[in-house]
């Protein structure tokens, strides 16, 4: 029997296993299954696949990852546990997540306002009753609408193994002002993790949320953080959303966000990936209302043998929609980047505004950026602009800098921390942009393994 | 302080400094004059530890250290001070935070205490005002977007707050209106003391007319080829540089 199967036959007894552990509501119970047989029929995809070219999974195909399914898993973790992971203090709700799993002890809703509910997964799920009083039919209906199985294996996989995450509503009109942290921590010992956490968030019509997913994890043993993040914003909505990865050395990501925009929404979505041997980060957005606006920006700092992949896809459905996408990668040692921007312009959505930037910044002779803008464009009337650019650190501003007495390594940092300065400028949560103010300017590694 | 004997250097494949010598003490202005591409910046570059010069003869020292021996940072740190001929436009670096950032590295390196944010605004208000800098240009990104006048009033002003022994300016005039060329004058003036010495590139006598040098030299092929007084500028005003590369280069 080859490794493959032998892992396929692993993934299809944890999912046995897991049915019978874990009770779901009718329709989540079909689409697991539904969701399981798409994952058994896609298998991990293969360079073979226009998306995923660039980007070998073999380390994610080749590991007999173990799927968490224990509910008492980070009751006997304390938050001081994460300081070495470096993640952001945001002093707001903060839902703590310790392998997939939600942690309450760690956790805290202060601070969100009346109507607005953070809540874990399972525990929506299990209070799902035949009054629904709390909305659970509701949470249950939206799952996998946006998020769909049918050919995305690593969505089908997390939805086989659907079982807790985060859920954030905020009916309509309200406004949370401090950000939301979704805190998921991987720990990594002794077996290879397998953490599926999911994240649904419903903003109602002419609500604000700023909500912060950070994905972090300490251990030696690979582990795979597998996620999925699905928004809604309703017409008029503002959302923001920030995804910090710095995953341990070892680990792998695969990361999906899907949002949907109402009519005059605004989304911003700004993706910050850290840490991790292989990361994966997928956005996909539709401009599904008329007027509505969205920014992608993404930032990465990688070194060593790191991979990080950026696959985005903004669908304009409708007239007048803007969407701006900046992603800028700064790459040392013999890392790798790969930048995917689908923009798709349909027929009716006249009046369209797309932008799309990626920038690379290689520090090394030895690191390498893929870029592959993928423009589909079916309306006449509209205006969009791509480009992509690849460059080394600038010799006279480096000469600059040193004829005004900085060290060459003080000279460089700068000009590092330059080239990210626009998108930092964009980061409005201050305990991120200041945490990657000194992260560019004064910890980032110089060389690489 | 500085002296420059027999240097010869080499920019990519092309040979362009052909045995310059030159001996600049404290207290002492000299001018460098001669023709587009006669090698007066490849000079200014090597003194300053530019890349992409190579010195293949001859030696330079400075306060009695070999300057080649030297990165560019510890030249700067030392006093050397080069003002640009093109300054260099950063985009993403903060004008204020570079020269702070600059004059804390030669104050350390000087063993005298770093200066925080506000010590550092009371001490750069008196420059600011010599060299009539807007508070916007110390908020903008370096030289980013700053008009030919003002990138040269900005390598002025970090050279009135970093107080180095020896400031060399390639073509601070050029660019500059009169009334810009006074200020620059003005506060290249303020500077002039018995233990600093400068160096000043140009293709004019006019910058000349307000700062007035003890020395003027003429750089043809890559040589110093005649030296004198400040009255050699007003002659090189009067007749151009064709008839001394005709004569023999004795000094
Ligand atoms: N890296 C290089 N490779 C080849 N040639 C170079 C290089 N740098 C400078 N040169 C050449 O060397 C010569 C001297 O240049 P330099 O800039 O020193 O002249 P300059 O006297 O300052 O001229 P200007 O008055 O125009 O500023 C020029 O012909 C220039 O084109
Ligand atoms: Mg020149």
């Amino acid at each position: 029997m080859t490794q493959v199967a032998t892992i396929a036959d692993s993934y299809a007894e944890q999912f046995g296993r897991f049915k019978q552990q874990t009770a779901l509501p009718g329709a989540l119970a079909s689409l697991r299954d539904e969701a399981f047989s798409c994952f058994e029929r896609l298998g991990f995809p293969t360079t073979r696949l226009e998306d995923w070219r660039f980007t070998n999974v073999a380390p994610i195909a080749e590991t007999a990852f173990v799927a968490q399914v224990a509910q008492s898993e980070g009751t006997d973790h304390t938050r001081l546990d994460f300081d070495a992971l470096h993640l952001p203090r945001l002093g707001g709700p903060e839902l703590v997540f310790v392998n997939g799993t939600f942690a309450p002890a760690l956790s805290t809703t202060d601070g969100l306002p009346a109507g607005a509910r953070a809540r874990s997964l399972a525990t929506v799920l299990a209070k799902h009753d035949v009054d629904d009083e709390d909305g659970a039919e509701a949470v249950a209906s939206r799952l996998g609408q946006l998020a769909r199985i049918e050919s995305r294996a690593f969505t089908a996989l997390n939805t086989a193994f659907l079982r807790d995450g985060a859920v954030i509503e905020v009916p309509p009109g309200v406004v949370v002002e401090t950000p939301i942290h979704l805190l998921f921590v991987t720990r990594s010992h002794t077996a290879s993790v397998l953490s599926q956490p999911r994240v649904l968030l419903v903003a109602g019509e002419n609500s604000q949320v700023r909500v912060v997913e950070s994905h972090a994890g300490d251990g030696e043993t690979p582990y795979l953080s597998n996620t999925v993040t699905e928004i809604v914003a309703g017409d008029h909505a503002g959302v923001d959303h920030y995804t910090l990865v710095r995953e341990a050395d070892a680990a792998c990501r695969v990361g999906s966000l899907h949002a949907s925009l109402g009519r005059a929404s605004n989304f911003s979505s700004h993706t910050i990936s850290l840490g991790g041997a292989f990361v994966r980060n997928e956005a996909s957005v539709v401009l599904g209302g008329e007027g509505a606006a969205c920014t992608l920006n993404g930032l990465y700092l990688a070194n060593g043998r790191q991979l990080v992949d950026n696959q985005t896809t903004i669908d304009h459905a409708q007239p007048h929609c803007d969407s701006h996408e900046l992603y800028k990668g700064i790459l040392d040692g013999r890392s790798r980047g790969v930048f995917n921007g689908k923009i798709i312009v349909r027929l009716d959505a006249q009046k369209t505004d797309a932008k799309q930037s990626n920038k690379a910044l290689l520090l090394s002779e030895d690191a390498q950026v893929t870029s592959k803008p993928q423009l589909e464009i079916f309306a006449d009337d509209v205006k969009c602009t791509h480009g992509a650019t690849v460059g080394q650190l600038d010799e006279d501003s480096l000469f600059y800098l040193r004829s005004r007495a900085l060290s060459h390594e003080q000279a460089r940092q700068l000009l590092i921390h330059a080239f990210a300065a626009d998108l930092l400028g964009h980061i409005k949560v201050e305990a991120i942009r200041r945490q990657l103010d000194a992260l560019l300017l004064e910890r980032l590694p110089v060389g690489g393994a | 302080m500085l002296e420059v004997r027999d240097l010869h250097a080499k920019a990519g494949d092309r040979q362009i400094l052909n045995g310059i010598d030159l001996t600049v003490n404290a207290g002492e202005i000299h001018a460098i004059m001669g023709p587009n591409g006669s090698g007066k910046s490849t000079l200014a570059g090597v003194l300053a530890g530019r890349n992409g010069i190579e010195v293949t003869a001859g030696s330079a020292t400075f306060q009695g250290n070999d300057l080649f021996a030297l990165e560019p940072e510890e030249r700067a740190r030392a006093g050397v001070f080069l003002a640009f001929q093109y300054p260099v436009e950063i985009p993403g670096v903060n004008n204020a935070y570079l020269l702070k950032a600059a004059l804390n590295e030669v104050r350390k390196y000087r063993g005298e205490p770093e200066l925080d944010a506000m010590d550092f605004m009371t001490l750069i208000r008196e420059q600011m005002k010599l060299l009539e800098m807007d508070d916007s240009l110390l908020t903008r990104p370096v030289n980013a977007g700053f008009s030919g006048g003002e990138k040269k009033r900005n390598e002025i002003f970090q050279l009135a707050v970093l107080e180095p022994s020896l400031a060399i300016l390639d073509e601070t005039d050029s660019g500059l209106d009169i009334d810009a060329l006074k200020i620059v004058a003005g506060g290249v003036n303020a500077m002039r003391s018995p233990d600093r010495a400068m160096v000043l590139v140009t293709h004019y006598q006019r910058l000349l007319n307000y700062i007035v040098p003890d020395f003027v030299h003429v750089l043809s092929g890559g040589r110093i080829v005649k030296s004198g007084g400040k009255e050699l500028a007003l002659e090189l005003e009067d007749r151009g540089y064709g008839w001394i590369e005709t004569e023999p280069a004795a000094v």
